[in-house]
C-alpha cells in the first residue's frame, strides 16, 4: 500500500471512531438521563419551590438554578420571553443549585424574601446586578444588599429569616434532588419531566415548543 | 524493509499514538464534559503539535522530524510523570500546582483499578518518545 493512502485511511479511521463514539456516547447518556427522570419524578417537582405562572399550565419547566451563575442569569429573561409568548400556557418551577462556594447563602436570602412575598423581585434584582456581587466567581454576600433596596422588603427581618432551619433543609433536599437527578451544572431545564437533550437555548426552545404543541392537541 | 520505510512505519506508529490520544483528550473534554485540569493543559500542548508536526516530515520523509518533535514528546513525557506521581500521592500536598478550579489530583477515570488518564498521557508519550528513537539513523549521530 502507498505511504500516502496508508496515511489517509488512518485519519479517516481515528475520526471515524471518534465521531461514532461521540454519538454512542451522546445517545446513551441522553436515554440514561430520560430515564433518571423519569424514574425520580417525585425528586423533580416539591412543594416548596418557587413557581410562576399558573398551576394548570400544560407546560412545565424546571429549573435548577444557582443565582451566582452567569448563564443562569443569562437564560432567565428567554424563559421569561418564553413564557410571555404563552400566557398561561407555561409554569416555571425553581429548583436551588447553589453549586458555587457561598452560593448558599443567597440562595437564603431569596427564600427569605420568598416569606415577604417578593421572591421574584429579589431574584431579578440580585440576577441583573449578579456581576456587581459574584466577584471572581465567588458570591459576596456582604454585596448583595444593597440591590435589594427599593423593593419594599423588610430587610432587618430578612437577615432573621434566612437562618431559619426550614430553608437549610429547602436547600440540601433541592441539592439532594439535583445529585439524585445528575444535575451536575447550572441552569439544568427539565420540560414536562424530560432533560434535555443537549445544553442550549435552542434544545431548550424546541422542547418547550414540542410540549405545547402536544398539549394543545 | 529498508532503513527509511522502517523509520518512517516507525513514525507513522507515534503519528497514530499522538492522534489517537488527542482524540481521546477531546473526547472527554468536549464529550464527557470533563473539564481538564492545568496540568491536562500543558500535556496537550506537546502532544496536540504532534498530530500535524509528524506528517510533515513524513511526506516527503525527513529524517529531521525526529529532532523537531523530540523535545515537545520529552516535555510532555515530563508534565505526564509529574502528574501520575500526584495522583499517585508520591507527589506532597503543598507542591500541588492547581489550587483553585480543577484539581489535578482528583482522579476522573479509573478503570481497571489503575488505569487512569495521566497513565494513559504517560504511556503515550513513552511510546512516541521510544518510537522517535527508534526511527532516528545511528550512524548519522
Amino acid at each position: 500500500m502507498k505511504k500516502e493512502t496508508l496515511f489517509v485511511i488512518a485519519a479517516v479511521g481515528l475520526l471515524l471512531v471518534f465521531l461514532f463514539g461521540t454519538l454512542i456516547y451522546k445517545s446513551a447518556k441522553n436515554d440514561s438521563s430520560a430515564q433518571l427522570a423519569e424514574s425520580n419524578r417525585a425528586n423533580l417537582v416539591r412543594l416548596h419551590s418557587p413557581t410562576l405562572g399558573k398551576d394548570d399550565a400544560p407546560v412545565v419547566i424546571v429549573e435548577f438554578l444557582d443565582p451566582a451563575c452567569s448563564t443562569c442569569r443569562e437564560f432567565y429573561p428567554l424563559v421569561k420571553k418564553m413564557m410571555a409568548a404563552n400566557p398561561d400556557r407555561i409554569r416555571l418551577v425553581l429548583r436551588y443549585a447553589p453549586f458555587h462556594d457561598g452560593s448558599d447563602k443567597v440562595v437564603a436570602v431569596l427564600a427569605a424574601a420568598r416569606k415577604q412575598g417578593k421572591f421574584w423581585p429579589a431574584l431579578e434584582a440580585l440576577l441583573a446586578a449578579q456581576s456587581q456581587w459574584v466577584l471572581d466567581h465567588k458570591p459576596q454576600l456582604a454585596l448583595v444588599w444593597k440591590h435589594l433596596e427599593g423593593l419594599g422588603l423588610n430587610l432587618e427581618q430578612l437577615r432573621a429569616d434566612m437562618a431559619a432551619p426550614e430553608i437549610a433543609k429547602m436547600v440540601a433536599q433541592d441539592l439532594e434532588d439535583a445529585r439524585v437527578l445528575n444535575v451536575t451544572q447550572t441552569p439544568e431545564f427539565f420540560v414536562n419531566g424530560k432533560p434535555l437533550p443537549s445544553f442550549g437555548y435552542e434544545p431548550l426552545k424546541e422542547l418547550v415548543d414540542k410540549a405545547l404543541t402536544s398539549a394543545s392537541r | 524493509m529498508s532503513n527509511e520505510t522502517k523509520a518512517w512505519t516507525l513514525i507513522f506508529g507515534a503519528w497514530l499514538v499522538a492522534s489517537a490520544s488527542t482524540l481521546g483528550a477531546l473526547f472527554f473534554s468536549e464529550v464527557m464534559q470533563v473539564p481538564p485540569c492545568v496540568l491536562c493543559w500543558y500535556q496537550r500542548i506537546f502532544m496536540f503539535p504532534l498530530v500535524l508536526i509528524l506528517p510533515v516530515g513524513m511526506f516527503p520523509f525527513d529524517w529531521k522530524v525526529v529532532r523537531y518533535a523530540l523535545p515537545l514528546a520529552a516535555l510532555g513525557w515530563l508534565f505526564a510523570a509529574f502528574h501520575v506521581l500526584l495522583i499517585a500521592g508520591a507527589i506532597p500536598e503543598g507542591m500541588k500546582p492547581c489550587t483553585q478550579g480543577v484539581p489535578c489530583s482528583e482522579k476522573v477515570i479509573e478503570w481497571f483499578g489503575f488505569v487512569t488518564i495521566p497513565l494513559l498521557s504517560l504511556v503515550a508519550f513513552s511510546t512516541i518518545i521510544a518510537s522517535l528513537v527508534l526511527a532516528y539513523p545511528r550512524d548519522c549521530k
